[in-house]
């Protein structure tokens, strides 16, 4: 590893300057998740049941379907955020950690997307 | 080695002992990374079938949340059977995983403030966290079962 000299930092060894972003963003999306969170869950305790028109009715009204979406976004960034820390940790190699690190910012933004359409989909009543 | 020494020597990779302050660290790890991969996969199949129909969401509900009583175990039903008996563990699992995420990550929260690093404060919110996880898992099935 680089120490922090500059022939380091030409070398792509010295510090990215990002970390603190990274680490405040992880507490950000938290406390997005946190609320959401508590929400989904006290919603799916209040309904009468967990039966598809019942659930389906619910999530499409403009309130729900804004929490849910947003759920969605954050819970995906916060979990992107976590899982490349994770990799980092144990992935040493860079050939493999640069494909695990691609790899999942592909998954989290497909997800994402796959996600926050699925309540559009259901919110503006198609199908 | 010149003579063996009773001296602590630490820290070292293999020989520690453990204290819930490492325990609940790794919890945080282990429930993070298995609510990133198992239940985000999950909340997508759910929101997806959602969004496909009373069908899918029929699927969905057989495969994710069956009734126990109407599994067929024989011929190749035994697969099927298993994998659904399976899925329940993991979601009781999953929703375990959450509140012990959440509690441990709002531990973050206290920590990040700089509060908490005390011994015996550590030690005792570190131990009690694990539990109040699994009475917040039970609380929150009760609820929904008992409804």
């Amino acid at each position: 590893m680089g120490n922090g000299t500059s022939i380091g930092s030409v070398r792509g060894l010295g510090s990215a300057h990002s970390g603190s972003h990274h680490w405040l963003l992880q507490r950000f999306t938290a406390m997005g998740n946190l609320i959401l969170i508590a929400y989904l869950l006290t919603a799916m305790v209040l309904l009468p049941d967990l039966s598809f028109m019942v659930v389906r009715h619910w999530i499409s009204q403009p309130i729900p379907a804004t929490a849910v979406a947003l759920l969605v976004i954050s819970l995906f960034w916060h979990a992107r955020l976590g899982l490349q820390v994770v990799v980092e940790d144990y992935v040493h190699d860079h050939a493999n950690k640069f494909a695990a690190l691609a790899a999942l910012n592909l998954v989290a933004f497909g997800g994402t997307a796959f996600g926050v359409f699925s309540i559009i989909r259901i919110a503006l009543g198609a199908a | 080695m010149a003579k063996a020494s009773n001296r602590p020597m630490s820290p070292h990779l293999q020989i520690w002992r453990w204290g819930p302050g490492m325990l609940l660290s790794i919890l945080h790890r282990v429930t993070g990374s298995g609510l990133a991969t198992f239940g985000l996969g999950l909340l997508l199949w759910w929101l997806g079938a959602l969004a496909s129909g009373a069908d899918a969401y029929a699927v969905f509900q057989s495969w994710v949340w069956a009734d126990l009583s109407s599994l067929v175990w024989s011929g190749a039903d035994i697969i099927r059977s298993l994998i659904r008996v399976v899925l329940k563990v993991v979601v009781i699992g999953l929703t375990w995983s959450l509140f012990q995420h959440l509690l441990s990550g709002l531990r973050h929260f206290v920590l990040d403030i700089g509060a908490g690093y005390e011994l015996d404060t550590n030690n005792r919110t570190s131990a009690i966290l694990p539990v109040l996880a699994l009475l917040l898992t039970a609380g929150f099935w009760a609820l929904i079962i008992l409804r």
